[in-house]
């Protein structure tokens, strides 16, 4: 059924090209713009399912990937587990978390849960950030040796790079099987009117909840390398707000709702960002200009970048979804 | 147990400035269904406005709350036709991130300006001293300054008749716009007064506490908690719920470590919403 799906080979080709791009004479800083790309898309693919499917904002989306990356860089170091399966266990508790409070929170409609999201963060960051065995404000640090399981720091990159791609192809085959299943078709009719989707015999609870967890869990695997692959990790790096906020962007920026928006916004923003950043004229305005594209997505083309080619060339949805 | 008692004190003192700043928000919430979320923003931008006033001239921090409210009304104004008025009646996603969006313009050109270093208004009150216990000048001003606004938007939602029409475009719009008001013009002088009831409360606990350009998110979160706790379009509840909030802080700040309140506040939202969704002082359903 996905098999039969021409985009599902479209993202089998997107990872393809992500692994063998860096491989070619060995290029580690092209690697390593590319896996900030990833985790963008990771995150952008993820918060889709939530904004763009389920039409429930969520502002504090990062919980999910820095807690993943405690949960992961605890599981490493103090437990002395291996890598794979610390990052797993790291992404299944983090969506148990989502699930058992998704059904507490997700009781709450529209505009609440978005507010209940803002304070998800603050309370998990204060949580943490008081938190002994995770080393409280300073964080935890992996040692040097860790990486020997993995044949060195050298190697022990690369395959963290190969792991990370695995999971942003994931994510978007992850998003691309919702969509085209009746789960999907669940979440949609809850996005268009709650109501009616209840009434019709979508249990919505349920469903919001359960979408909320898988929205989690991608994300929490990816954190957990990311923050293997970092060596460290601490309350404001794992937390970072800003981050949150920019996958909102990167989402309406390439289209929300769609699959292939959520790569395109991950990827050009994150290009975008990393041009801002090392500007010395730009440098300090990269949250003005990612809140004016914000407001100019969201004020003239709620559809994003795909929306605007979907208008142009309306055949391409069949394809590209 | 003294103590606790003089932490309570505060506690209520700084509740009331809690209250002028979810008074703000619950407004704006109310009359035309935005949850604003430059709130937080607004607050510490009425922080740097009162700095840069109170370093430009130095007279009684108090007196400059007047030329704050000014400039409260003025950005709120910008605010609402910069990204409020298109996206009234549209669906509250696009209201949250638009708002959201200028929420980032405003911290990223705040940033890029002040940078994230702490700031302070030097302006102190004598304080009254009870037994071991002082509580400053500057808490007890704050906490009449704001009472005394709280009282005259109550006067003003109920007494004038640009009031009246506020609360009539917050009823029923339709109606209110088949009665000859533009709800137009009533959005946006709503909108202003919310931003600068937050402007004002930025002020407020700007000679209060030292601050930085994020400390506004702080306040949006307590505010969000007060007006959940008041119910919506609730202003003078808000004012109360504001209190409570802060005599609850006073009541376990002497107990536990004050990075833990942000995870207790946020506990009392969740609850809050879960058990009263209309709120304590709420009625009327709006979810």
């Amino acid at each position: 059924m996905i098999l039969r799906r021409p985009f599902f080979w479209i993202i089998l080709l997107i990872a393809a090209g992500f692994i063998y791009a860096p491989l070619h004479g060995d290029n580690v800083l092209l690697r390593e713009d590319l896996i900030l790309m990833a985790i963008a898309i990771i995150l952008a693919s993820n918060l889709n399912l939530m904004i763009g499917y389920t039409g429930y904002v969520n502002f504090g989306h990062i919980v999910f990937y820095g807690l993943g990356g405690y949960v992961g860089l605890y599981l490493t170091t103090v437990r002395g587990w291996n890598l794979v399966l610390s990052a797993l266990v790291a992404g299944v508790v983090v969506s148990l978390c989502a699930f058992l409070f998704g059904l507490a929170v997700l009781r709450l409609r529209g505009a609440y849960f978005a507010l209940a999201t803002i304070g998800i963060l603050e309370a998990v960051q204060a949580f943490v950030s008081n938190f002994n065995p995770w080393g409280r404000a300073t964080g935890m640090y992996l040692s040097f040796e860790s990486y020997q399981p993995l044949g060195g720091a050298m190697r022990a990159l690369w395959i963290i790079y190969y792991l990370i791609i695995a999971v942003m192809a994931l994510s978007m085959i992850l998003s691309l099987a919702i969509k085209n299943s009746k789960f999907g078709l669940g979440l949609f009719a809850i996005r268009e009117d709650e109501n009616a989707a209840v009434v019709l015999g979508v249990n919505a609870t349920m469903y919001k909840a359960i979408v909320y967890s898988v929205s989690a869990f991608l994300p929490a695997v990816a954190g957990a390398l990311m923050f293997y692959k970092n060596g460290m990790i601490d309350p404001s790096s794992a937390f970072e707000f800003m981050l949150s906020l920019e996958g909102i962007v990167m989402l309406m920026l390439g289209g929300q709702g769609s699959v292939m928006g959520a790569f395109l916004g991950g990827a050009l923003y994150e290009k975008l960002r990393s041009y801002l950043l090392t500007s010395p004229a730009l440098s300090n305005f990269h949250l003005v200009i990612a809140g004016g594209l914000l407001l100019v997505v969201v004020l003239f083309a709620p559809g994003g970048l795909i929306g605007w080619v979907y208008r142009l060339v309306p055949r391409v949805r069949k394809v590209i979804e | 147990m003294s103590g606790v008692l003089a932490s309570m004190i505060d506690g209520l003192l700084v509740g009331a400035v809690y209250g002028l700043a979810a008074m703000g928000l619950s407004l704006i919430w109310g009359v035309m269904d935005v949850i604003n979320l430059t709130h937080g923003a607004m607050i510490a931008l009425g922080m740097f406005c009162m700095y840069l006033l109170f370093a430009a001239v130095h007279i009684s921090a108090y007196v400059l709350l007047l030329p704050t409210i000014g400039v409260g009304l003025l950005l709120g104004l910008v605010v609402y036709w910069m990204a409020v008025h298109w996206v009234v009646g549209r669906s509250i996603l696009m209201s949250l991130l638009s708002t959201f969006a200028v929420n980032m313009m405003v911290i990223g050109i705040g940033t890029a300006v002040w940078s994230t270093s702490p700031y302070n208004v030097n302006f102190v009150l004598p304080g009254i001293t009870i037994g071991a216990y002082t509580f400053t000048g500057n808490h007890i001003a704050a906490a009449i300054a704001a009472v005394v606004i709280a009282l005259a938007l109550q006067f003003f939602l109920y007494r004038t008749r640009t009031g009246k029409a506020i609360r009539a475009v917050a009823d029923n719009r339709e109606a209110a716009e088949l009665m000859g008001i533009s709800s137009t013009a009533v959005l946006s002088i709503a909108f202003a007064i919310g931003i600068a009831l937050a402007c004002t409360s930025g002020a407020l606990v700007s000679t209060l506490f030292p601050f930085t350009i994020l400390s506004g998110s702080v306040y949006q979160l307590k505010s969000f908690v007060v007006t959940i706790l008041a119910g919506l379009g609730k202003p003078f509840g808000a004012l109360v719920a504001g209190v409570l909030l802060g005599l609850l802080e006073g009541v376990v700040t002497p107990f536990i470590a004050v990075s833990w309140i942000p995870l207790i506040e946020f506990g009392l939202f969740v609850v809050v919403l879960v058990a009263f969704p209309q709120g304590i002082f709420g009625k009327r359903a709006t979810a």
